[in-house]
């Protein structure tokens, strides 16, 4: 267990290198951070001093070497059009991008599995082909346009629910929370339901997949032939068996929540690290560009590591690494 | 004279498919008496899962018990709404299926599965439950019951696997152990002791068993009498003894045939030649008639009923005159 955890962490630092490598070539190639940095009517000589000072004349190893150190410690420079740290910059969009994300993968995940489940117990049902009907209509929309359709309907002809922000926020110090407002929550509920229906299609569609193959092994027909209620076959012996790919894919799929939060925060102007992103792509702010790339990197990173633990939890057979 | 425990007439399972309705078991009827050991064999295919499965009331759909009954204890249990069926498997009859190493849930404890089945049949509590589940282990030869039970499926050998099966058929003390192929799957080193295990637990519960095999050495030396299947039909029922020693039917001369380590006073049969027809494919009159050696044609055209034609002994061929038509 110990030399797998390594082994993870080992990858994953290797990862993080990889990713970090691509985010030095943005940062440092993508337009000339002196230009952006300093007005047009600065002179040559003066451009060149700064150049100096800030290492740009440095070989390209020690500079990434240098840009790696700086990330360590949680350093990306300062914003080009907001001229303030990057790092404190993400982290004060952070919460309302976690919010939301985990707000929808939670919705994703509950309504996911009881469809799922539902469709897979009564496959010839009226409910369950509807269901799957639409379900791949979700998969084929694109986000955006479920997340107009829906301001359209809820906020803009029957007026039940805001359509832009978040709503009244509460500061904790550390966490600026929209969950104990009423606003707040109100706020939430139209995008975070569009951010989930992509992958709660995905995880209705897995589940009931899944749980059709387990219906169909042996240790079910023989909890059957034991006479276990059907209670204790569906949600007990067969939901066991069936949850196994779908935390590892809910749990990777959290990761892409994160990422494919920039549409529905645009859509909705939600003030998450997503519509942080799209703005300084279009502005070209590129410290916040390539932090905003390592900071989802170490999200999928994270969140890999996360689930590749639940594993153990949940299957004795890997737990006694023994398994076949 | 003691009522049978277990009393099958007519049963007959059908799947429909695109081609038509394919019959798996076609009119078989037999008696299993209490505590008594019937032996079932017949090649791969002949039907004798779906007969067991028949039995439990766990035939999957599209497939369906078209025709006849099953009667358990004079009581009609073919034909039961669902939650009543549920509550006689496990409870009066017990299963145990061939292949160990996928029987059991791979991510339930051992203690887990013997408990939540001995609790869906008997009133117990929790630590009883788990006394007599520690019991049952000692029972089927698990050594250090005690500790073992808290142990994974994966943790088992095959054959220590099949014990726990058997563990779990018999949980709940029934009264009728169906076995399908309950060693095929195994190491032939352990087939020899799950089999004693399976027959002495059974015997000391005077629990019967339906002993399902491909395998007529197991049956010799098993079973109180024997069924042999063909192509979804029973053709020849007896006591062991009488059928090893003087097979009536022709198929069972031949399945006799390829026994190893017979009495010498068996004259020893060539291999059937051919093979069991599909079930798309069975041939009119006697199914056999194409592989027969002492074929008729009057098999070809008339199907033989599995007929008595001495005390306790049933055929269904053409070659005794007392048989009749199907
Ligand atoms: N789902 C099914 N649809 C159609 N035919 C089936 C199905 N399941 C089993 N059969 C057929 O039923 C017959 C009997 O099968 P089975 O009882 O498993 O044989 P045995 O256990 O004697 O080897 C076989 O010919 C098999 O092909
Ligand atoms: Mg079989």
């Amino acid at each position: 267990m110990l030399a797998f955890i390594i082994r993870r962490l080992a990858q994953s630092a290797l990862v993080m290198l990889f990713v970090a490598l691509i985010a030095f070539v943005i940062f440092r190639y993508v337009g000339d951070p002196i230009s952006s940095m300093v007005g047009v009517e600065t002179r040559l000589e003066d451009r060149e001093i700064m150049r100096e000072r800030l290492g740009l004349n440095d070989p390209v190893i020690v500079q990434f070497a240098r840009f790696i150190g700086n990330a360590l410690q949680g350093e990306f420079g300062i914003s080009y059009r907001l001229q303030q740290p990057v790092t404190e910059l993400i982290l004060s969009r952070l919460p309302a991008t976690i919010e939301l994300a985990f707000a929808s993968a939670l919705i994703a995940l509950v309504v996911g599995v009881v469809l799922g489940v539902y469709t897979a117990l009564n496959p010839r049902g009226y409910f369950s082909s509807g269901i799957m009907a639409v379900s791949l209509i979700g998969v084929s929309l694109p986000t955006f346009l479920i997340g107009i359709g829906l301001i359209y309907l809820f906020a803009v002809e029957l007026g039940w629910l805001p359509s832009n922000g978040r709503g009244e926020v509460v500061d904790l110090g550390w966490w600026r929370t929209g969950l104990l407002t009423e606003s707040g929550l109100r706020s939430l509920i139209l995008p975070a339901i569009t951010l989930s229906l992509f992958q709660l299609t995905l995880i209705m569609r897995l589940v009931r997949a899944e749980m059709l193959e387990v219906m169909r092994t042996e240790y079910i027909r023989f909890a059957k032939a034991r006479g276990l209620t059907r209670r204790a076959i569906n949600f007990g012996h067969a939901l066991k068996n069936t949850m196994i790919p779908v935390i590892t894919i809910t749990g990777l799929q959290l990761g892409s929540v994160i990422a494919f939060a920039i549409v529905t925060e645009s859509v909705f102007q939600w003030p998450g690290v997503g519509s942080l992103f799209v703005t300084s792509v279009r502005d070209v702010d590129v410290p916040v560009m390539a932090a905003y790339l390592m900071f989802i990197a170490l999200i999928f990173v994270l969140i890999n590591l996360v689930v590749d633990l639940l594993y153990f939890v949940v299957d004795p057979r890997l737990r006694a690494g023994k398994g076949h | 004279m003691t009522e049978p425990l277990l009393s099958v007439r007519g049963l007959t399972v059908e799947f429909p498919t695109r081609h038509g309705i394919l019959t798996a078991v076609e009119d078989i009827s037999f008696d299993i008496m209490p505590g008594e050991v019937l032996g079932m064999v017949g090649e791969s295919g002949a039907g004798k899962s779906m007969t067991g499965n028949a039995i439990i009331g766990l035939i999957e759909a599209p497939g369906r018990i078209a025709r006849g009954e099953v009667w358990l204890n004079g009581q009609r249990i073919d034909s039961l709404p669902p939650e009543a069926m549920r509550a006689i498997r496990g409870r009066r009859i017990g299963m145990i299926f061939q292949d160990p190493l996928t029987s059991l849930n791979p991510l339930y404890r051992i203690s887990d599965q013997l408990i939540e089945t001995i609790r869906t049949h008997l009133p117990l509590s929790q630590d009883a439950a788990r006394k007599r589940a520690i019991g049952l282990l000692d029972d089927v030869g698990i050594p250090d019951a005690a500790r073992r039970i808290d142990d994974y499926p994966h943790q088992f050998s095959g054959g220590m696997r099949q014990r726990v099966v058997i563990a779990l058929a018999l949980c709940a003390e029934p009264d009728l152990v169906i076995a399908d192929e309950p060693t095929t799957a195994l190491d032939v080193s352990v087939q020899a002791q799950i089999i004693d295990v399976m027959k002495e637990l059974c015997a000391e519960r005077g629990a019967a068993i339906l002993l399902v095999t491909h395998d007529m050495g197991v049956i010799a030396e098993t079973a109180d009498r024997v069924a042999v299947m063909y192509a979804g039909r029973l053709a020849e029922v007896g006591p062991v003894r009488d059928v090893i020693l003087a097979a009536r039917h022709p198929y069972t001369a031949g399945l006799m045939g390829a026994i190893p380590r017979l009495g010498e006073n068996l004259v020893r049969l060539n291999q059937i030649p051919g093979a069991m027809p599909r079930l798309s494919a069975i041939p009119p009159g006697c199914p056999f008639n194409p592989r027969c050696p002492r074929v008729m044609d009057h098999c070809r055209s008339h199907r033989p009923a599995l007929s008595p034609i001495e005390p306790a002994r049933k055929v269904a061929c053409w070659l005794y005159p007392e048989v009749t038509e199907a």
